[in-house]
């Protein structure tokens, strides 16, 4: 027995004895699917909603802070009585 | 907008019910063969066809011309290999049952076989599949079908199989 008829032996075991489908199998599938579209939507917009607040801090705080201005020189010292 | 998510939800449950009704029959007896139920009841097997239709489902929208039988069988098997994993040795590890044409074989024989003889999956796409060398799905593949059909004889070319622990 070749390798090729023993594949067809195993194909032809394998075929046998197919089960019906359980009629509830596709409201089962697409409520779960369902469900994972919406957990994905979620997380989606938390996670977008978690960008914007974090681009509106970093907008807010450098208005504040002007980050890239140079910051006075400490080194020197003042000038009095000049 | 609202009308075009409408008619979007539409064609998507549409053209699903028909793909389950062309491609659950086929799908759910490549999950019996996988857990190796009685052909009669097999809640594992439906739980894991309903996983794997559920997320065919929720991909549907940007499955862009791949093949949807494709994605829920590369589901099913990637999902069935990681479950098989973590109830390695524990309880509850469902028991082959006799009356199935595998249950003499491990999981991942199971998986390899099914794969390759029952789904016609080629040897590299199943290799890539599962994340093994072609050459031992190969091995895997011979060694499944020579126990299949021979379930007799000794299991010696079998040194160091994970299966004898499993099963």
């Amino acid at each position: 027995m070749n390798r090729g008829e023993r594949e067809a032996a195993v194909r032809r075991l394998l075929e046998q004895g197919v089960a019906p489908v359980p009629p509830e199998l596709h409201g089962d599938a697409v409520r779960r699917g369902d469900r994972l579209l919406r957990q994905r939507r979620l997380v989606r917009r938390v996670l977008w909603l978690l960008a914007c607040a974090a681009v509106v801090a970093f907008a807010v705080w450098a208005a504040d802070a002007h980050p890239w201005v140079e910051p006075p020189s400490q080194t020197t010292p003042p000038l009095t009585g000049w | 907008m609202r009308d075009r998510q409408a008619a979007r939800d539409a064609r998507r449950a549409r053209e699903f019910e028909a793909f389950v009704a062309g491609a659950a029959g086929r799908l759910l007896h490549a999950a019996m063969l996988l857990t190796a139920e009685a052909p009669d009841a097999g809640p594992r097997a439906r739980r894991l066809l309903t996983l794997a239709l559920a997320h065919t489902y929720a991909r549907w929208d940007r499955l862009r011309g791949e093949d949807p039988y494709d994605c829920a069988r590369q589901y099913l098997a990637t999902r069935f290999a990681r479950t098989t994993w973590h109830r390695y040795g524990a309880f509850g590890r469902a028991r082959p049952d006799p009356r199935s044409p595998l249950a003499a074989l491990a999981p991942r024989e199971r998986l390899v076989l099914v794969l390759r003889l029952y789904e016609g999956v080629a040897e590299e796409q199943t290799a890539a599949l599962l994340g093994l060398p072609a050459e031992r799905v190969h091995t895997i593949c011979d060694r499944a079908t020579a126990t299949v059909l021979h379930p007799d004889r000794p299991a010696a070319p079998r040194p160091v199989n994970p299966g004898t622990a499993l099963s």
